[in-house]
C-alpha cells in the first residue's frame, strides 16, 4: 500500500467504527424498548406462574425471576441475559426462546434467498430488455406491468398465485415446505424435489415487490449510462453488445441497485412474514405473527432483538460494499 | 400570471390520459367511501340487517345467485358489495389521516433539523434512519403485535410512527439547499423570527416534492392498512376492512369461493393503480428532471 492511500484507508477505518457505534447505540435503544415491552405489556408474573396460581406461588415467581426488583437492576439483567443470547422460555412451549427462533430460521433464509435470486435475476434482466428496446411492444407491455406490479400489495399477489397454481392449474402445493432434508444442524429444503415445489410460490410472492422496483432502478441505471463517454468508447472498439452492456455498462448500473436491495432489506423481513403465513410456511415471520397472538412476549422480544441484529449488519455491509465498490464516495 | 400557471396545469393534466383515468378512479372511490351508507344495499356491519340465512351466496349472475346481493355474500351473510364500500372508507380514512399526520411531523421535524443542523439534526436523521432501516412495514407489524388495544385510531398511530420518515427525509433535503438562497438570507437580516422564516419562506418552495410524496405514500399506506388487517394485527374484527375480507375469503379459496377474494382484491388494486397513475403524472409535472 503505497502512502497516497493511506489517509483514505484511515477515513474508512473510522467510518467503519462510527457505524459499529452507530449501530450498537441503535441496538441498545432497540434492547430497551424490548424490555419495557416484556416487563409492562401484560403481566410476566402471571405469564410465568399460569393463570390459577395463588398469590404466594405468584410472589414466588416474582423473586425467583427478579421480577421485585428495581427497574435499571432487571434492565442490566436483561442486556446481560441478551448479551449470551438468553431471552427466556417461551410462556406458550415453554423451550428456550432463541432455539425456538433459530430452529425457524434455514425456513425463513432459504425463502429470502431464492426471492432475491428471483428479484434480482428478473428485475435486472427486465430492466435490460426495457432500456434497450424502449419503444418495444415487450417493453411497454413490462412497464405498464411494473405499475400493477407496485401497485399489488404482497398477500394479494400470494393469494392470486395459490388461487391460480394450486386452486385452478393445480400444479403447485401452496402450504408447508415439503420434504427436508437434515444437514448438520441446517434443514434444508432445497435439496428434494418436493421441497423445491413448495417454496416456488412462497418464494415468486416474496420477490414481486421488489421486482419492479429492480426493474424501474436498472432502467434508471442503464439509460443514464448507456449515453457516457466510456459506452461510446466501448461501442467503437467493435466489441461485442453483449460484451458493452453486460461488462462495460451493467457494472456500473448494479452498484445502486444492489445498494437499495441491502438497504431495504427491513421491507424483505417484513413481507417474509406475509408470505410466511400465507403459505404456512414454517419459518420465523409465521412464529412471529402466531406469538403475538399467544402473547408470547419472549419469543416476540427475541424476534425484534435477532432481526435488527441481521439489519443493521447488512446495512453496515451494504455501506461497506458501496464505499469499496464506488471510490468516488467519500466518508468525512 | 397564477391564473395562467394553474390553466397550464390543468392542461398538461387534461392532455395526460393516464392521469386523467387515475384521477377519475381516485375520486369515484372518495365519493363511493363517503356515501357508501347511502349506496351500499345493506350495512355489512349492523347485526339487525345481517341474517346468517344468506351466508355464501354467489354473484347475482351465476346460479343460485340474488339480486339483493349483487356480488355475493361472505361466511356471515354480509353482502361483499357493501363491504367493500365500507371498507373503503376505512381504506381511506387510514390513509388520509396517516399522510396528513405523518406528513406533519415528518415535514416539521425534517425541516427543523435541516434548518438548524448541529445536534437536532443529528438527532433526527439517525431517528429517520433507524426507522428507515426497519422499513415501515415492519415497524408497524411490530407495533400493532405489542400495543394492547385494537381500533382504527391504533392503526394509524403505529402507521404514523413508521412513516413519518420518508417526509422528513425529503424536506431536509429541499432545506439545506433552499436555506442559503439570498431571500432567506435577507429575510433573516431584516430580522424575521426563525417560525415566519420557516414556514413563510421556505416551506412553500420545498412544498413540490412533499406533495408527489404524499400522493405514492397515500397508496402504500392504504396498501399497508389492507397488509396489517389481513394479517389480523389491523383494524379489528368490528370494522370493515379490504383486507380482511381477503383473509376471510382466503378461508374459503379451495371451495371455490372466488368472489370472496377477487372483488374485494379488485377494488384495492384499481384504487392503488389509480392513486399511482396519479402520482406519477404529479412528479412530471412538479419535476421535470425526475422524469420516469
Amino acid at each position: 500500500m503505497g502512502p497516497r492511500e493511506r489517509p483514505q484507508f484511515t477515513t474508512m477505518a473510522s467510518y467503519i467504527l462510527r457505524r459499529v457505534l452507530q449501530g450498537l447505540l441503535v441496538l441498545l435503544a432497540v434492547s430497551f424498548v424490548c424490555f419495557c415491552l416484556f416487563r409492562y405489556t401484560g403481566d410476566p408474573v402471571l405469564m410465568l406462574a399460569g393463570k390459577y396460581a395463588t398469590q404466594e406461588e405468584r410472589e414466588m415467581v416474582r423473586h425467583a425471576y427478579g421480577l421485585d426488583q428495581p427497574t435499571h437492576i432487571q434492565y442490566i439483567k436483561f442486556l446481560g441475559g441478551a448479551l449470551k443470547g438468553e431471552f427466556g422460555k417461551s410462556y406458550v412451549s415453554q423451550v428456550d426462546a432463541l432455539d425456538t427462533i433459530l430452529e425457524r430460521f434455514p425456513a425463513t433464509f432459504e425463502l429470502a434467498l431464492v426471492a432475491i435470486l428471483i428479484s434480482f435475476a428478473v428485475g435486472v434482466g427486465m430492466g435490460i430488455v426495457v432500456s434497450i428496446w424502449p419503444k418495444g411492444c415487450v417493453s411497454r407491455i413490462l412497464m405498464s406491468g411494473s405499475l400493477l406490479g407496485i401497485s399489488i400489495p404482497t398477500f394479494l399477489t400470494g393469494i392470486l398465485l395459490v388461487m391460480l397454481c394450486s386452486v385452478y392449474l393445480e400444479i403447485l402445493p401452496a402450504f408447508g415446505r415439503g420434504d427436508t432434508v437434515q444437514l448438520g444442524p441446517w434443514r434444508t429444503g432445497l435439496l428434494t424435489l418436493d421441497g423445491l415445489k413448495h417454496i416456488i410460490l412462497p418464494a415468486l410472492t416474496l420477490s414481486s415487490y421488489q421486482l419492479a422496483v429492480m426493474m424501474r432502478l436498472t432502467r434508471a441505471g442503464m439509460r443514464e449510462v448507456m449515453g457516457e463517454e466510456y459506452i461510446k468508447t466501448a461501442w467503437a472498439k467493435g466489441l461485442s453488445p453483449a460484451k458493452v452492456i453486460l461488462k462495460h455498462a451493467l457494472r456500473n448500473v448494479l452498484i445502486p441497485v444492489v445498494t437499495i436491495a441491502g438497504l431495504s432489506f427491513g421491507e424483505l423481513i417484513a413481507f417474509s412474514i406475509v408470505t410466511e403465513t400465507i403459505f404456512q410456511w414454517p419459518g420465523m415471520g409465521n412464529l412471529l405473527l402466531t406469538s403475538i397472538f399467544e402473547t408470547d412476549q419472549p419469543i416476540i422480544v427475541t424476534y425484534i432483538m435477532l432481526t435488527s441484529c441481521i439489519i443493521l449488519f447488512i446495512n453496515i455491509l451494504v455501506d461497506l460494499l458501496y464505499a469499496v465498490l464506488n471510490p468516488k464516495i467519500r466518508y468525512n | 400570471m397564477n391564473g395562467s400557471i394553474k390553466n397550464k396545469r390543468l392542461r398538461s393534466f387534461l392532455s395526460d390520459k393516464a392521469a386523467v383515468i387515475g384521477a377519475t378512479i381516485m375520486i369515484c372511490f372518495i365519493l363511493a367511501g363517503l356515501f357508501a351508507p347511502l349506496l351500499a344495499p345493506m350495512n355489512p356491519y349492523d347485526l339487525k340487517s345481517v341474517d346468517l340465512g344468506n351466508v355464501l351466496i354467489q354473484p347475482a349472475w351465476m346460479d343460485g345467485g340474488s339480486m339483493s346481493f349483487p356480488l355475493g355474500t361472505d361466511d356471515q351473510g354480509r353482502c361483499i358489495l357493501s363491504t367493500i364500500l365500507y371498507g373503503l372508507r376505512t381504506s381511506m380514512l387510514v390513509g388520509f389521516s396517516v399522510v396528513a399526520v405523518a406528513g406533519t411531523l415528518g415535514v416539521i421535524l425534517g425541516m427543523v433539523g435541516g434548518y438548524y443542523g448541529g445536534l437536532v439534526d443529528a438527532f433526527v436523521m439517525r431517528c429517520a434512519d433507524t426507522v428507515f432501516s426497519f422499513s415501515t412495514t415492519l415497524l408497524a407489524v411490530l407495533l400493532l403485535g405489542v400495543f394492547e388495544t385494537r381500533g382504527l385510531f391504533t392503526v394509524i398511530f403505529a402507521i404514523c410512527i413508521a412513516d413519518w420518515v420518508k417526509y422528513a427525509r425529503t424536506i431536509r433535503g429541499s432545506v439545506l439547499e433552499i436555506k442559503n438562497n439570498p431571500y432567506v438570507m435577507a429575510a433573516k437580516a431584516s430580522g424575521a423570527r426563525d417560525i415566519r422564516i420557516l414556514f413563510q419562506h421556505i416551506l412553500p418552495n420545498a412544498l413540490p416534492p412533499i406533495l408527489v410524496v404524499m400522493a405514492v405514500d397515500l397508496a402504500v399506506v392504504i396498501m399497508l392498512e389492507a397488509t396489517l388487517s389481513f394479517l389480523g394485527v389491523g383494524v379489528p374484527l368490528t370494522e370493515p376492512s379490504l383486507g380482511m375480507m381477503i383473509a376471510i375469503g382466503k378461508n374459503y379459496i379451495y371451495a371455490g369461493m372466488w368472489w370472496m377474494i377477487l372483488f374485494p382484491g379488485s377494488a384495492l388494486i384499481m384504487l392503488v393503480v389509480g392513486i399511482n397513475l396519479f402520482a406519477d403524472w404529479l412528479r412530471d409535472e412538479l419535476n421535470p428532471k425526475l422524469s420516469r
